[in-house]
């Protein structure tokens, strides 16, 4: 078991673009539930929003590169206009249920093989990322970020990623410090004293679940590129799930919460795997299999989210009177 | 939310963290040893080598299946040859007509009938396609089915026969749904709790089920069995994790997110035991019965007997006893129930416990109703509960029942016009639509919607 290359692959994860797209889409879900109150359990829904606009309108409209993100941008404030007009009056449960059925939907639409010519089906899409990789100004070779090394592509998706993920914390925070973020705040804690002061409160509402399903969609697409394919698993629930894990991590009230709660989601994750199939090599453990090995890291995940919610909902920066709920 | 908390509630927390882990664990060694998790990639030939309608053990987890009758009955011993994705295999059609054959992966696959197996003066009808692509579309199942005759065109049922015979199926979905949803709607009554894992109290009655099939008991006792593991299960739930955060005030959604964590634990510590295959109860084919216009398979009629038995044995226990009273006292208005001498924490045991078991029933159902038993059967059909009691209105337990079967019915008509990969989606839309005019739903009180 070599403990310095299970160190060096957690190190890896805590910079990968996915720990960036799980940042950011907590971020969005930071500004929905942890600012706002909303109780939005279909940021996976916006992610695939974020992912398929941009993968469809390049690879079926043949749209260079900011139309494409723009077309996903769109598609995703249409989105959370369409969920929001029905959803945001009614209760908290409701809503969560409305907008994991939502995301469902999109999901299943996605999949449908009468759609098969412009989503793939089940398959997904793929090769529509050169667009994205042809801006890349670094020169082809191998760069070291500290004790991993990867290529001009591997490091440009995350210069751009962790890029926008500081944009993004930094227009949440001036946003939640701003007069608008105050009285979100304040419908968060009581509708009805905002209502009073006549601020109207849908409206604001309203806004904020643009904004989150913004920050979803560019979750989707920093997701979607290194891997070159976007597949409509990858976007169930369960994600929806694992961002909140992260959300509840890193404390749900804060800017840099949802951050460093994905890296610590991620690089436990990867040093659990490391630990247990390292263990499982030298034959340290024998009654679980590679596969069993890698269900039982979501077991945790499972129980964590549990035991964050018992003992510590603030997480691990947050402030306890700042929670969306008492 | 801000108490804190005590020595001994931490304690039985973590013995029931502990715990829970620990059997779930260790439980169903019988079923992985029936049938390994990981099955070793086995070679196309052994698994086309059964015969077609008579499943063992699937070594492949994705299906492609089918059934083959002409007007004058069933077309046994008929070759069937399915190719794609670096996979080759064949497949004879069984006495009953249905073959089914197990592919490696999910994709497109060539299905070819070979002409000259037929009988004699059989012959595919016009406009049947052979070969033909069929497509996965997500479930781990497709069916595609070759019409004979001379002159047949494909659509040969009337509408109305159609529409007949999806209104059956859609009953028998319903029906099994309500049970699920019946038990979700009582504890949301009772608790005001949003419970997530009710779609893992789904997947564990058929799991057990399996698992006693597995070990040799006879599939009728294996399922009673199953029922009671599933009241067990609620029990265990209730009494090592809800009551002591009811007991510390925590909020509903907290209790919510707490519910996902619990759904995500189940659902790997399942998936740890049972494998990530899809596995079949015993007697899972059964034979099609015949009434009249419409037709239903036996299996689909006995589930929608027995769900209709057993809710409307629930309806008279809620109406007609004491205990039902009680429960309809709490779900109404907990404080004056415990002002007026009910034990409100007896009763939300015994909803749990009932809750459980007919999640457990209600999963069985569903492994015969897909068919097959995998470890994430009820997140499948876990919105499509929510959808009905959301239908319904929330806290109703007839509400519940009619929102199920709305939803059972929509899904299955809808396949009529909509492609069957999209037929959960139909539902989804009608739930958001009726939340837009009617939030409180059907049955559902004003007050309930905030």
């Amino acid at each position: 078991m070599d403990f310095g290359n299970i160190l060096a692959l957690a190190f890896g994860e805590m910079i990968s673009p996915t720990t960036a797209a799980y940042a950011l889409a907590a971020l969005g879900l930071a500004v929905h539930f942890g600012y706002s109150g909303l109780l939005n359990f279909g940021q996976a829904g916006f992610m695939a929003v974020g992912a398929y606009g941009y993968a469809i309108s390049t690879l079926t409209f043949n749209a260079p590169l900011p139309v494409a993100v723009l077309v996903a941008l769109t598609a995703s404030v249409l989105f959370a206009l369409i969920l929001g007009i029905p959803t945001l009056r009614l209760r908290a449960d409701y809503l969560a249920i409305v907008t994991i059925a939502a995301a469902e939907i999109v999901r299943y639409i996605v999949t449908t093989n009468g759609l098969t010519d412009v989503t793939g089906s089940a398959n997904g899409l793929a090769n529509f990322e050169n667009g994205f990789f042809a801006l890349n100004p670094l020169a082809p070779g191998s760069y070291n970020v500290g004790p991993i090394s990867m290529n001009e592509r591997d490091l440009w998706i995350r210069i751009v990623g962790w890029t926008i993920v500081a944009l993004a914390c930094l227009t949440v925070w001036l946003l939640m410090r701003s007069p608008w973020g105050r009285v979100l705040k304040g419908i968060r804690e009581d509708e009805n004293a905002v209502r009073a002061l006549g601020k109207n409160v849908y409206a604001y509402k309203m806004q904020a679940l643009v904004i989150g399903g913004l920050l979803g969609s560019l979750a989707g697409m920093i997701f979607t590129l290194p891997r070159g394919a976007v597949q409509p698993a990858n976007y169930a629930t369960e994600l929806t799930f694992f961002l909140y894990t992260c959300l509840l991590l890193g404390g749900m009230a804060t800017v840099l919460g949802p951050v460093i709660g994905a890296m610590i989601f991620w690089v436990v994750l990867s040093l659990t795997q490391g630990l247990l199939y390292g263990a499982i090599e030298i034959g340290a453990i024998t009654f679980l299999s590679n596969v069993q090995a890698g269900q039982l890291r979501y077991i945790l995940v499972g129980v964590a989210l549990m035991l964050l919610m018992v003992f510590r909902p603030q997480g691990v920066l947050g402030n306890k009177k700042e929670l969306a709920f008492a | 939310m801000i108490t804190r908390p005590t020595p001994a509630w931490i304690r039985r927390l973590l013995v029931f963290a502990t715990g829970l882990i620990a059997v779930l664990l260790l439980s169903a060694p019988a079923a992985q040893g029936y049938h390994p998790g990981t099955p070793a990639a086995p070679s196309a030939v052994a698994s086309s080598s059964l015969p077609a309608g008579q499943i063992v053990a699937q070594e492949f987890s994705d299906r492609i299946s089918g059934v083959l009758r002409n007007a004058d009955g069933p077309l046994p011993d008929v070759t069937i040859s399915v190719s794609g994705n670096g996979f080759d295999g064949e497949t004879t059609s069984a006495a009953n007509g249905s073959w089914s054959i197990g592919v490696p992966e999910q994709g497109a696959y060539e299905v070819t009938l070979e002409v000259d197996t037929l009988p004699e003066g059989t012959a595919l009808a016009e406009g049947q396609a052979n070969p033909r692509t069929v497509t996965f579309a997500g479930t781990s199942n497709v069916t595609t089915l070759f019409l004979f005759g001379d002159g047949i065109v494909a659509n040969t049922t009337s509408f109305w026969d159609t529409l007949a015979e999806r209104t059956l199926a859609g009953l028998s979905f319903g029906l099994l749904l309500a049970l699920s949803a019946v038990g979700l709607s009582l504890i949301f009554g009772t608790t005001g709790l949003t419970n997530f894992a009710h779609g893992e109290m789904v997947t564990f009655g058929a799991v057990v089920a399996f698992g006693f099939a597995a070990i040799g008991l006879p599939i009728f006792v294996a399922i009673p069995l199953a029922v009671v593991a599933g009241a067990l299960l609620g029990w265990v739930q209730d009494a090592g994790l809800w009551k002591p955060l009811r007991r510390r005030g925590t909020g509903l959604v907290p209790m919510m997110i707490v519910s996902i964590g619990l759904a995500l634990a189940l659902r790997y510590i399942i998936q740890f035991n049972f494998g990530g295959a899809t596995q079949q109860l015993p007697g899972a084919q059964s034979a099609r019965l015949d009434f009249g216009p419409v037709s239903i398979s036996q299996n689909n009629l006995n589930s929608l007997l027995i769900s209709l038995v057993i809710i409307l044995l629930v309806g008279f226990l809620l109406l007609r006893t004491r205990i039902g009273k009680a429960t309809r006292a709490v779900s109404d208005n907990p404080a004056l129930a415990a002002a007026s001498g009910i034990d409100v924490d007896r009763v939300i045991r015994i909803v749990w416990m009932v809750g459980g078991a007919l999640a457990a029933l209600g999963g069985i159902l569903w492994a015969y109703y897909r068919p097959g038993v995998s470890f994430n059967m009820g997140q499948q059909i876990l919105l499509l509960i929510f959808a009905g009691v959301v239908l319904g209105g929330l806290g109703t337990v007839f509400g519940a029942l009619i929102g199920s079967i709305i939803v059972g019915l929509f899904v299955e008509i809808s396949t009529i016009w909509l492609e069957a990969d999209l037929k959960y989606v139909g539902a989804l839309l009608i739930m958001i639509l009726v939340l837009l005019f009617r939030p409180q739903g059907i049955l559902g009180r004003k007050e309930r919607v905030g």
